[in-house]
């Protein structure tokens, strides 16, 4: 009997481990031979530990399952949730990036080339530069990372600086609340990740990668330096990539805790072994990144999704979407709601549908009353928004951004003012230091914040004053878009912000 | 535990392993930590030379990251998520239980030095929220009787 079990660190944090412990307890008292796969996450965290057994007829569901209920894979019950791809969830998506992730043994190079991984080395290794770096651009890819920078343009720029080493980076620092995509693609399909690096390396003509991956993810790590052998095994890195001649290789470096170190010029100052500062732009990280070299900084997803775009075709990848919004986007649905998880869907859903649809509502039962798109620097929306349609300029209309798409609801029993007061805190206690706006305007912000709370209207024009001179004087986007959870706060749910001045007074 | 010698001899060993290393200051601070449980005040000069920085500079890069420590921790860490999607799953609550229990703020060690207590802002377990980490293992929907089960596990 062959039956998955996710080895992904939501599903383990549930108890995976558990199960598989209980399920060849119970194969040994039954005296069936088990065959225990540790598969990735499937995505529907809200059924995990998903144990999947496979059958004739496809593999078979049973989750959220426990150590004390596994007799029910081998005897059925109310557990049993059917076949798995036929599952609503399963099929409402356009699952690209994700295609593979749940699906096959995330360090079998077997399985990756048997469910379509390698083909799209395979074409770009047939391709002129040119024509690489023209089917990234026809693709319409922007980076995932969150500021939808077009990925054909930042590779046509390393590729045409002239020097003698050029990197790939990979920003694996993912930060932001409510986010985990690049986590799950890293323990679930590794290899897709390391062939877009190496497909990034091969165009632009960097020979040497780095994954700069948060330290806030130990299975991650592990597995993506598992996965670094097995490619390194199976000639896809190395001194001839696939046979080609051409040389890439890579590693994991692991980050150390702090959230600035997601801005790319920051994390580049990490990887060097210095503070993360952030640095001026110009110079663009492109022709001056690691080591003063050219380097391509790409967030996890945007490089994971590079294979199926080479695989399929650019004009493939580029058929789903909206406006500018090209191809195919991982809702991380997180928080308060009855099921959480990560939902790959093209661009274009509105909130609306994510939340009362696919999230199913929220966990309590209660009504939802804010949703935070994009992290913390992203905006609460409220349902009067729900409407907006999952894209960049989108969000930016709103006032608002789309960040690496983590989505987290709120129910009615949220304090916006203090989730106002968080984003200030948290600003104050990341901030890299280096512009006043930031380090010193988070900390006044809090302190305004609180004044708020004492009942003092009068603070509420000064916060206002104090978001904007964050927003014109901040280097990066940490001091920069703070203001939009707090003004989109303010601006929503001005309620929460009307405070009666304490008794004592 | 080392002596001062003994420790200086085991940390130029590590640097020396990260020699033709790019950028191997944060490397060698993640070993030398996982080998010490923190980076020891008399590593420093060893490092500091290896790597060829002041001894200013490396106190700058170590306390600009939250991950190294200078003094050891508790024989057990907890770490709880303090970010949004936790908040919006009772994690303030969960925390203000954990640390009554305890007797812990953020960032404290029990005077016995059994327990550290940390905030973490996101575990990437944010679709089964609130989220921990007790001694390196992750736990989702994290409560404050999950917390102390998991304590007790070591401790006993
Ligand atoms: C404060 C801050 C944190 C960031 N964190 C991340 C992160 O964790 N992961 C990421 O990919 N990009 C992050 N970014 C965006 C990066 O600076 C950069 O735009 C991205 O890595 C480029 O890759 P992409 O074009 O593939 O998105 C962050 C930016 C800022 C200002
Ligand atoms: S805005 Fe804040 S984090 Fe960004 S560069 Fe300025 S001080 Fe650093
Ligand atoms: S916000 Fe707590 S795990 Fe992500």
């Amino acid at each position: 009997m062959k039956v998955y079990v996710p080895l992904d660190a939501a599903a383990r944090a549930l108890g995976a481990d558990e199960v598989v412990a209980a399920l060849q307890a119970e194969a040994m008292r039954r005296g069936v031979a088990l065959d225990v796969v540790r598969n990735g996450s499937r995505g529907m965290v809200w059924l995990e530990p998903l144990v999947e057994v496979e059958t004739p007829a496809g593999r078979m569901g049973f989750g959220p399952m426990e150590a004390a209920s596994v007799a029910q894979v081998f005897d059925g019950g109310p557990l049993a949730i059917g076949l798995v791809e036929d599952l609503p969830w399963m099929k409402a998506q356009t699952r690209l990036t994700f295609a593979r992730c749940g699906v096959i043994d995330p360090l079998s190079v077997e399985d990756y080339r048997a469910h379509g991984g390698f083909a799209g080395l395979a074409r770009a290794l047939a391709m002129s530069v040119e024509e690489r770096l023209a089917e990234v651009t026809a693709s319409g890819l922007r980076g995932r990372g969150g500021a939808g920078f077009p990925t054909g343009i930042k590779w046509r720029t390393v590729a045409g600086a002239v020097a003698d080493r050029k990197y790939i980076v990979c920003n694996a620092d993912e930060g932001d609340s409510g986010t985990f995509a690049d986590r799950m693609i890293m323990e679930g399909d590794p290899l897709s990740l390391i062939e877009g690096m190496v497909i990034a390396g091969i165009t632009v003509g960097a020979t040497h990668g780095f994954v700069y991956l948060r330290s806030e993810y130990p299975d991650a790590i592990a597995v993506m330096n598992l996965a670094v052998l097995a490619a390194r095994a199976a000639g896809m890195l190395g001194a001839s990539v696939m046979g080609s001649g051409i040389a890439f290789d890579m590693e994991i470096r692991v980050g150390a805790g702090a959230y600035v170190c997601g801005e790319e010029t920051s994390l580049l100052n990490s990887l060097e072994g210095k503070r993360g500062v952030v640095r001026a732009k110009p110079p663009l990280p492109a022709l001056e990144g690691f080591m003063g070299k050219p380097t391509v900084v790409n967030n996890v997803i945007s490089l994971a999704t590079i294979p199926v775009i080479f695989e399929r075709g650019a004009a493939a990848y580029a058929a789903h979407g909206i406006g500018r919004s090209r191809g195919t986007i991982p809702l991380q649905i997180a928080g308060n709601v009855a099921r959480g998880g990560l939902f790959e869907a093209a661009f274009g859903m509105s909130l609306g549908e994510i939340v009362d649809d696919l999230a199913g509502g929220t966990a309590t039962g209660r009504p939802v009353k804010a949703v935070q798109v994009g992290g913390p620097l992203g905006a609460y929306f409220p349902r009067m928004l729900f409407d907006v349609p999952f894209g960049y300029e989108e969000y930016a209309g709103q006032g608002g951004l789309i960040g690496h798409a983590g989505i987290v609801v709120f129910d009615e029993s949220a304090d916006m003012l203090a989730q106002a007061r968080f984003a200030m805190e948290f600003c104050a206690i990341e901030s890299c230091g280096k512009c006043t706006p930031c380090r010193i305007g988070a900390v006044r912000g809090a302190e305004t914040i609180d004044r708020i709370a004492r009942g003092d209207a009068s603070a509420i024009p000064l916060l206002h004053d104090l978001c904007d001179t964050m927003k014109a004087g901040s280097l990066c986007a940490l001091g920069g878009f703070t203001p939009y959870p707090v003004l989109s706060a303010l601006t929503h749910f001005p309620d929460d912000f009307a405070r009666v001045k304490e008794a004592a007074e | 535990m080392l002596d001062e010698t003994g420790l200086s001899v085991r940390v130029t060993e590590i640097v020396q392993a990260h020699q033709g290393v790019e950028g191997a200051l944060l490397p060698i601070l993640h070993a030398v930590q996982a080998e010490f449980g923190h980076v020891p005040q008399a590593a420093l000069p060893v490092i500091a030379q290896g790597v060829g920085v002041t001894r200013a500079e490396l106190h700058g890069v170590i306390s600009f990251y939250h991950d190294f420590r200078d003094a050891p921790a508790g024989q057990q860490v907890v770490r709880l998520c303090r970010a949004e999607a936790c908040q919006a799953m009772g994690g303030d609550a969960v925390a203000a239980e954990v640390q009554a229990q305890l007797g812990l703020g953020w960032h404290e060690t029990g005077a016995d030095g059994a327990v550290t207590l940390e905030p973490v802002f996101c575990l990437g377990l944010c679709a089964c929220a609130p989220a921990a980490q007790v001694n390196g293992r992750l736990i989702g929907r994290v409560d404050a009787a999950k917390v102390a089960a998991h304590l007790a596990k070591v401790g006993a």
